[in-house]
């Protein structure tokens, strides 16, 4: 699905020769094509991850009641127990009710949680700003971090510096986010005591950014730790091979000083690909999320997705699926569409 | 994704810059490469098989495993306990290392699962082609589509706090990758002159997906499936410590953790090191030989280790 990369060297120079005056305008287009292309693509993949959601629920043996009514299922009468039962929906064929749900979707009524006990809508924008603050804070951190310490790597390669960074990253890897949460917690909260454990505010303080500040460092730290190694490796990666390029040779053999070099010759190279990642690893930041919302009691949308699973709470749950499936198109979307901006070389017929 | 060219991803080509006074640690194919790889394939193999062993039979051996006592709850490191105890002051060692044989066994069956899904789905795809073909890679991408965990909790609150729903969450989620790169070797095999030759001489489509194209396949599908074991792993934790995995009583290493984050907040940290430790050899163990293994079946391109 990505947009393909042309790397050939003649027809390069050729397209960049050929389209120099009416490219702004072409390039307009192509985006708006391949926007256009891919949301039209999105429909029907947004459709069948809910309905595979609506099918999930439809076969569970999990009687959604029992989490409604709880340990006072067993006082109820089962006059009582039906009349809640209509009142759910649940007595209902799965089609009929997916229908219900999606026309009621597209209306703007997204249904009612019942682990939440509030309208999904509420639930959303109660939950989805804190969630979109965490994971913004985590992405932007491991990009920074993850450019700064794979150039350095690439540019020492071979080093000690470039073996650490290395050795450590696929280190990284392995490791699961939440046991960096919990060591983190361990290490910075409990054992040096310079931040919160979890939530976010103080007991007792009320909300402020200064507040919301200082427990939000540790956990956009550990998500974007959890993203960086993949980052930092293909940064590394991709500079390597792009120090081996003629400009990047030319450039040296210009007697231009090593940083100029590294930053302004070999560095634009490597980043295309690298935009390109990073549009592809938000399944990865969405699952981060999940596990790190989780550790440190965040309450964001990510942490509902598991109140939600435990519950049985499936029109929560199925906003949740969709919502998560929508980022991970967006982001790809977002970095072709950076990636056709960014380099005249790719054409936008993805 | 923007592939590399082969050659430029090797590193051993000479180079004008730096690498004529240094040699190039651990990325060149020289002999020292070789034998930094050969030592790193032999580390990887050890550690999997000692791990895999004591897996197997340190709980067997250890007298009562999951006792709990009292009298000796979260005990640090040391003689008698070399891992500590936990919150119910069972012996941290040995639980561990049964939680590290559930977690490996469900990682592997869920694997199988998936690798067996993935294999069917993109032989049909690249032996069909057509319409069948399109359907079954548009479901590849709605199914890519979803963040894998996400999907695997929404599958696991079907059957929850039962084995077979943390094998199909992870099993129904992963056949996508697999799926893929069945597919691609499948259309790259379909253009062979044997398989032609197959054809013309009259053979159907099954005989020769049966007897010309699966053989074929059987390495790279084999090579995927093991890939997929560290993930499946981290899977079935990530699962086990939402609370939404494996039933608590099972000793999994995603079930330890989830009782070790009461355990840090107490500051006993060796409730999640040392689990998280076990996981973490054996999971870069497991993948450092898969990368060895590519490396060897695919030589021209090095791969770096992915999870």
């Amino acid at each position: 699905m990505g947009a393909v990369v042309e790397r050939r060297g003649l027809d390069a120079a050729e397209v960049r020769t050929r389209s120099r005056a009416p490219a702004g305008r072409a390039r307009t287009r192509a985006v708006a094509g391949l926007v256009v292309r891919r949301l039209v693509l999105a429909v029907p993949v947004l459709l069948l991850v809910s309905f595979a959601v609506f099918l999930l629920a439809a076969a569970s043996p999990f009687d959604p009641i029992h989490q409604y009514y709880g340990v006072q299922i067993f006082d109820a009468s089962a006059a009582d127990v039906a009349r809640v039962r209509q009142q759910l929906d649940l007595d209902r064929p799965v089609l009929v009710r997916f229908w219900d749900w999606l026309s009621g979707i597209l209306s703007g009524d997204l249904g009612t949680s019942r682990s939440m006990r509030a309208p999904v809508a509420d639930v959303l924008a109660r939950r989805l700003p804190w969630t979109l603050l965490l994971t913004c804070c985590g992405l932007a951190l491991a990009v920074v971090f993850s450019l700064v310490i794979g150039t350095v790597a690439a540019w020492r390669q071979g080093g000690w510096t470039d073996r650490l960074i290395t050795a450590l990253g696929h280190a990284l890897e392995g490791i699961p986010p939440f046991v960096v949460a919990l060591l983190a917690i361990a290490l910075f909260s409990l054992g040096l005591g310079w931040l919160p454990v979890a939530g976010l505010t103080d007991a007792g303080s009320s909300l402020g950014p200064g507040q919301v500040l200082e427990h939000l460092v540790l956990p956009a730290a550990v998500l974007g730790l959890s993203q960086a190694p993949w980052l930092v490796l293909h940064v590394r990666q991709s500079l390597l091979a792009a120090f081996t390029e003629d400009h990047v040779t030319g450039a040296r053999a210009r007697g231009l000083r090593e940083r100029v070099v590294v930053a302004r010759h070999a560095l634009p190279t490597a980043l295309l690909p690298f935009v390109t990642l990073i549009g592809a690893r938000i399944p990865e930041l969405v699952t981060g999320a999940v596990l790190v919302e989780e550790v440190f009691s965040w309450p964001g949308v990510a942490s509902a997705v598991v109140t939600a699973a435990k519950a049985a709470d499936y029109p929560l749950l199925a906003i949740l699926t969709l919502l998560a499936t929508a980022a991970v198109l967006l982001g790809s979307l977002l970095a072709d569409v950076a990636a056709v901006l960014l380099d005249p070389r790719v054409s936008a017929d993805g | 994704m923007v592939e590399l060219e082969p050659d430029s991803a090797t590193v051993a080509r000479p180079r004008p810059w730096r690498s004529a006074t240094r040699a190039r640690a651990g990325s060149g194919r020289g002999a020292a490469g070789a034998v930094r790889a050969r030592l790193r394939l032999v580390t990887a193999v050890t550690v999997l098989c000692v791990l895999t062993l004591a897996a197997l039979s340190v709980p067997v051996l250890s007298a009562a495993p999951g006792t709990v006592d009292y009298q000796a709850i979260r005990l640090p490191p040391g003689p008698g306990h070399p891992f500590g105890t936990d919150t119910s002051g069972r012996d941290l060692f040995v639980r561990s290392l049964a939680g590290l044989r559930v977690s490996l066994l469900v990682a592997v069956v869920s694997t199988v699962v998936s690798t067996v899904l993935g294999t069917v789905v993109g032989a049909l795809s690249g032996a069909s082609g057509g319409w069948v073909d399109r359907l079954l890679m548009r479901l590849v991408d709605a199914v890519n589509a979803v963040p894998h965990l996400l999907l695997g909790i929404v599958i696991v609150a079907l059957y929850q706090g039962t084995v077979l729903a943390v094998v199909l969450s992870i099993g129904l989620t992963h056949w996508a990758t697999v799926a893929r790169v069945v597919r691609s070797e499948v259309l790259g095999l379909r253009n062979r002159p044997y398989v032609d030759a197959a054809v013309s001489a009259g053979a159907g489509r099954w005989w020769v997906l049966r007897n010309h194209l699966l053989p074929a396949i059987v390495p790279q599908a084999a090579l995927s499936a093991v890939l997929l074991v560290p993930h499946a792993v981290f899977h079935e934790t990530a699962l086990s410590f939402l609370g939404l995995g494996l039933p608590p009583h099972l000793a999994s290493i995603g079930n330890i953790l989830s009782d070790g984050r009461e355990g840090v907040l107490l500051g006993a940290w060796w409730i999640v090191a040392f689990p998280a430790g076990l996981l973490v050899a054996t999971t870069l163990s497991v993948s450092g030989i898969a990368a060895a293994w590519r490396d060897r079946t695919i030589p021209t391109r090095r791969s770096e280790l992915t999870l």
